[in-house]
């Protein structure tokens, strides 16, 4: 099972490690990050591989949640599947 | 990996354009809860209920956290229970109203469906009486939800049932005068009744399904209202293909979401309700599409065309998406709980006269209107009467749910809280259909219902 980890708000330094780091914690393989800064806008998407996790997966969400809230940013994680079936036939 | 915009396109709607699943519900058989013994009967009723939907919320819960989309309300709806009082008398009628509150209580669901009767040919000595006891049955209950299907195309329209029904609206308007004649709100009148349908308040429990099944009504009226607004200037086909593409994906996300439950409950997959189902909150309007599709105002000429593009296109997009299509299925055109129709009501544009033109094109009927508390009985049943001429003649479910609230007049303001929302009461034509009405009969079905 796949999550897709989306993470918004104004561009800061260490972003990526942050979440990155929170994931290897809990045992959520990244396979793939896209992210672009538009002016002072961050945005970034990441996959990942959370059959591993060492925490039930609604747990891993609102730690993501939180984790975000505290450096001012909007993080949302969602199961892959709702992306895969609105966009693709 | 998939498409960045996509992905953002998605949260977008979730987050900005109110975009959610608005029921699951779990419809239930009762039809092996039947007993002589009214103890055992309510027993055997409240057991297989909390039995059968233990889990619905809680997975629900789960679907909703795991996928993140708002599921707003788990739901039950069960046997039309006409069908299962038997011989009992009225009381027990009561009694197993009180036990489908308390079961719902119990499960933690706002509302429960199927405090139902079929009689659009006439009547069973059951229904007869349990009809008689909805007024009593919604007012000493909070979350038991009633209709009664009154036409069909097959069989015409039971004119004594109209009458009747005319009377219990009125009753039950009395009986919960304390509350803004609330009771009115959970009570439905239908000609052609889907037996399948997800939503409150007329959802029960069909009798040729499954015994137990998952049904799932989406919703999306902001996403639509979005993908409008961003279209510009185009023409009406260019307009018709993106609420087409946007009512796909929305119904998509409703297929994913009824797959998961019926996986998770153990209990087989009924069918998607491809509904645009408003919210009195902002940006979550029927009314507002219309009028972002060019009108000035919900309910001006032209509502009416608008109206049945959208449906027909909404229809159009949301088939391919789900494997079993049922329910009402199309755009919903509640007044109290649509903030853009109660602001056209409001600013004088629409009138009941307009809406029932537009029921004509819609999903369902005339939805969630306050009229006066002083309105005749038999207007009541003219309304009714009118607008199961729709249907029958359409070969389409129409439904009213009419609120004559007591003591108060056009005008004033009702309030009914959460998503059954607020507005003003509507001023209608109280000119007597009384004598039409009380000759009672049935009205013959039309000839395009012999299609064997």
């Amino acid at each position: 099972m796949k999550a897709v980890i989306s993470v918004t708000g104004k561009d800061n330094v260490g972003i990526i490690a942050g979440v990155s780091t929170y994931c290897a914690q809990r045992g959520a393989n990244i396979i793939d990050i896209t992210q672009s800064v538009l002016q002072e806008y961050f945005a970034m998407i990441m996959l990942a591989e959370i059959d591993r996790l060492s925490i039930p997966f609604s747990q891993f969400v609102d730690e993501l949640t939180a984790l975000g809230r505290e450096k001012g940013l909007e993080i949302h994680t969602m199961h892959e599947d709702i992306f895969n079936t609105m966009h693709h036939i | 990996m998939i498409n960045t915009a996509d992905i953002l396109e998605t949260i977008n709607m979730i987050r900005q354009e109110n975009l959610d699943i608005r029921t699951i519900t779990m419809g239930i058989s009762l039809f092996d809860c039947v007993s002589d013994d009214k103890k055992r009967l309510c027993a055997n009723i409240y057991d297989k209920i909390t039995g059968k939907a233990e889990r619905l919320v809680k997975t629900g819960e789960e679907i909703e956290k795991e996928y993140g989309i708002p599921i707003v309300n788990k739901r039950v709806s069960v046997t039309p229970v006409s069908l299962i009082g038997g011989r009992h008398d009225e009381d027990v009628y009561i009694e197993i109203a009180k036990t489908l509150d308390r079961a719902a209580k119990t499960l933690g669901i706002n509302f429960i469906g199927g405090y139902s009767a079929l009689v659009e040919k006439g009547f069973t000595e059951g229904a007869r009486r349990m009809i008689d006891t909805i007024p009593e049955a919604l007012a000493c209950t909070e979350r038991v939800c009633s209709s009664v299907n009154v036409a069909s195309t097959k069989a015409g329209t039971n004119m004594d049932a109209v009458n009747l029904m005319g009377r219990v609206i009125k009753k039950t308007a009395l009986l919960t005068k304390d509350a803004d004649s609330i009771g009115c709100a959970k009570l439905v009148v239908f000609a052609n009744v889907p037996q399948d349908n997800p939503f409150m308040a007329g959802a029960f429990h069909g009798l040729g399904e499954n015994e137990c099944a998952v049904n799932v009504g989406v919703s999306g009226p902001g996403v639509v209202a979005s993908a409008i607004r961003r279209a510009g200037n185009c023409d009406l086909s260019s307009l018709a293909d993106i609420i087409k593409k946007t009512a796909f994906k929305i119904t998509r996300v409703g297929q994913l979401v009824a797959t998961e439950a019926s996986n998770r409950l153990g209990v087989p997959f009924g069918i998607v309700d491809l509904s645009l189902a408003p919210t009195p909150a902002i940006g979550d309007s029927v009314a507002r599409i219309l009028e972002e599709m060019g009108l000035e105002c919900c309910g001006c000429f032209g509502t009416t065309a608008a109206l049945a593009m959208l449906n027909d296109a909404v229809k159009k997009g949301g088939v391919m998406a789900s494997s079993h299509v049922g329910g009402l299925s199309g755009a919903f055109i509640p007044v109290s709980e649509d903030e853009g129709m109660i602001h056209a009501l409001e600013a004088g544009c629409l009138r009941m006269e307009k809406l029932e033109a537009m029921t004509a094109v819609c999903s369902v009927g005339l939805d969630m209107i306050a009229i006066p508390g002083d309105t005749d009985e038999a207007v009541i049943s003219g309304i009714i009467a009118d607008e199961t001429a729709i249907g029958v003649a359409n070969t389409k479910t129409t439904a009213v749910r009419v609120i004559p609230v007591y003591g108060k007049g056009p005008g004033e303001n009702v309030s009914f809280g959460g998503l059954l929302g607020y507005a003003p009461i509507m001023d209608i034509n109280t000119v007597s259909p009384l004598r039409f009405i009380s000759r009672g009969g049935r009205i013959p079905a039309p000839i395009h219902s012999l299609k064997n």
